[in-house]
């Protein structure tokens, strides 16, 4: 019999689960982990796209140091990780998206992949990262990115969450952002049983911009909880981020979101906007926007909403003829439209708006 | 032939009752006109008509040859055929009109292979800027490219009657004209019946009433042909309140109150 998270939790110094007393678990099903039920092993990784690109393992190791550790689950993935290294040379522009899917496929199995991306100086390119499991398994799934933008690069990021909805994920992500380099960190989160993803993106260069971008859709009994942080440390720095989701059945979703702006990033502008639609009586969304202002002329603006589908809308749709479970099709699918545009490949954007259109089907409000 | 009948319809909204028995007929390609002040009941007409939330009918029916559309959900009375072309048409953020009509098409059994070709010939002629097409449905357009959006697709409806609530409002002379104008074509083109509902003489330069009448109060005070209408620029809505009390509370008839009806 292999050895559980547990037994290797145990031997980590005392590492404990974190609790849901503290701010940043709040509201999250973190105490139903079980860490016994669940054995480490190695993910069937495949990635398209980057055959050009040479390993570098210094740079690698490095960009693994300077990864924050913050609860039990940091220090699992540093001794479990699998590492997926995508760096893309100074002046490199790639136009074909860097696919790396991986799929969990064993029943009480969990699995750390862990992926490093750096653009070098005026590089361009996307990396879509595929989460996918075998149906109705029970896995824990806990990824770790963590991204480095340099001067003047255009480095876009997509997580796709296609997991099965009996499977849990413990995301964080890191990104950092060099001097006038542009970073596009985009989730589509659709499956997992509760599946969570903490975004940590910093501009710490003057005249960055990151943007954020997320849809989630829950259904049935699942959860999706985002942390977000728009962090800025240099001055003349941007971050825009929208997130958008929607809850239907017993599902839950929690959005908290923190803008900083640190005492020397002055002229910087942040924005923050996450929507939520509540489809059912019984689902159940939270927004949580929070900012910590740490200098003055900046420009910040933060807006959430949670709510059902509004009723002016459906009644226009329905006064030209249209059913109700097609008018509510369109407005949800509608509501998505500015987030699904805002991705970075638009090839996907048919396919994923399928999928929401499948969790729709099931839906009986 | 069709008719479109209301029958004694009483209805409240938020607790008031605001229509106290209405009683109107409107055959296909007659024109009426119901005109009244502020809080006449005129908006809760067009809204009790279509079934939106949020009124409640205490009796009375609404026949559409005779098939009772109160029994009916929304989208059903459309299909039966009453459009109603709305005074502030809701935004659809992430809808365009194509996607909503193909829908709307797709619901009532008809081929939408043609339906870009009609769009665009139907802008045109209605005069809304083809770049605007597939924006979000209402969404940053002025009050005149609302209307002309709203007219567009009754044209492309075509359902036997057309209700216009305030058609006249928020938008230019050109506008309305160039909406009036289309409605009045439908009228000759697809026999429409028309219940043209307003504030003003204005739209009724432009689209010419065979029937006129005058409500008040939740009641139809007077009904007579376009010199009805006439009268009323002439003696304001007073003549027809009854009493000098109630045009104390009522000072003129309204004029740039109606900028603040909701």
């Amino acid at each position: 019999m292999s050895s559980t998270l547990l037994d290797v939790a145990d031997g980590l110094n005392g590492a404990q689960l974190p609790s849901a007393e503290s701010e940043v678990w709040r509201y999250s099903r973190i105490a139903e982990l079980d860490l016994a039920a669940f054995r480490p092993v190695p993910l069937t990784t495949t990635v398209t796209g980057a055959d050009s690109l040479a390993a570098s393992p210094e740079r690698t190791a490095e960009l693994v140091a300077s990864m924050e550790t913050h609860d039990v689950f940091d220090e699992l993935s540093a001794v479990h990780a699998q590492t997926v290294e995508i760096h893309v040379p100074a002046g490199k522009v790639l136009t074909e998206p860097i696919v790396v899917t991986h799929v969990i496929s064993e029943d009480g199995t969990a699995a750390f992949p862990r992926l490093v991306v750096h653009g070098g100086a005026d590089s361009e390119f996307t990396v879509v990262e595929r989460f996918e499991s075998a149906p109705g398994i029970r896995a824990l799934i806990v990824p770790r990115l963590v991204l480095h933008a340099s001067q003047a690069s255009r480095v876009s990021y997509l997580a796709l969450n296609l997991l099965a909805d009996t499977v849990w994920q413990l995301g964080h992500q890191q990104a950092t952002g060099e001097r006038d380099s542009t970073t596009l960190l985009a989730t589509v989160a659709l499956g997992g049983d509760y599946a969570r993803v903490r975004t940590d993106a910093r501009v710490v260069g003057q005249g960055a911009t990151t943007k954020q971008v997320a849809l989630y859709y829950a259904d049935g009994h699942q959860m999706h909880d985002f942390r977000t942080l728009q962090d800025h440390i240099a001055p003349k720095t941007n971050s825009d981020l929208l997130f958008k989701g929607a809850v239907q059945d017993q599902a839950k979703s929690v959005y908290t979101g923190l803008i900083r702006i640190r005492e020397d990033a002055k002229g910087s502008a942040a924005y923050q906007t996450n929507r939520n639609l509540t489809l059912s009586e019984g689902a159940w969304a939270e927004s949580v926007p929070n900012l910590d202002i740490r200098t003055n002329d900046v420009k910040c603006s933060h807006a959430s909403t949670v709510g059902p589908i509004d009723d002016e809308q459906r009644f226009y749709l329905e006064s030209r003829g249209i059913p109700p479970q097609v008018a509510e099709r369109l407005v949800v699918l509608g509501f998505f439209d500015d987030v699904l545009g805002a991705l970075p490949v638009g090839s996907l954007r048919d396919d994923l708006r399928a999928r929401v259109a499948a969790k729709l089907e099931g839906w009986t409000s | 032939m069709s008719t479109l009948e209301i029958k004694g319809l009483v209805a409240s909204v938020a607790g008031k009752q605001i229509l106290n028995g209405i009683d109107l007929v409107v055959r296909s390609g007659e024109v009426h006109a119901v005109m009244g002040p502020n809080g006449a009941g005129k908006s809760t007409l067009s809204a009790v008509v279509m079934g939106k939330p949020g009124y409640e009918v205490h009796s009375g029916q609404v026949l559409l040859d005779g098939v009772d559309l109160l029994d009916l959900p929304t989208w059903q009375r459309a299909q039966a055929g009453v459009h109603l072309v709305m005074q502030y048409p809701s935004e659809v953020p992430g809808v365009d009109l194509t996607e909503m009509l193909s829908e709307a098409y797709t619901a009532r059994g008809r081929d939408t292979s043609e339906l870009a070709e009609q769009v665009s010939a139907e802008a045109e002629r209605i005069h809304f800027p083809a770049d605007l097409l597939h924006r979000s449905l209402n969404v940053d357009l002025s009050g005149g490219e609302k209307k002309r959006n709203e007219t567009l697709q009754l044209a492309l409806l075509t359902p036997k009657f057309a209700i216009l609530d305030e058609l006249d409002s928020g938008l230019d002379i050109d506008a309305l004209r160039d909406c009036a104008r289309r409605v009045e074509a439908a009228t000759h083109d697809s026999n429409l019946g028309v219940l043209a509902i307003t504030h003003y003489n204005r739209l009724l330069e432009e689209l010419h009433p065979d029937h006129v009448h005058i409500l008040v109060k939740g009641r139809i005070v007077a009904s007579g042909g376009p010199e009805l209408a006439d009268q009323l620029e002439i003696d304001g809505y007073e003549a027809f309140t009854g009493g000098a009390e109630e045009a104390a509370a009522e000072p003129t008839g309204g004029s740039y109150d109606d900028l603040f009806a909701l």
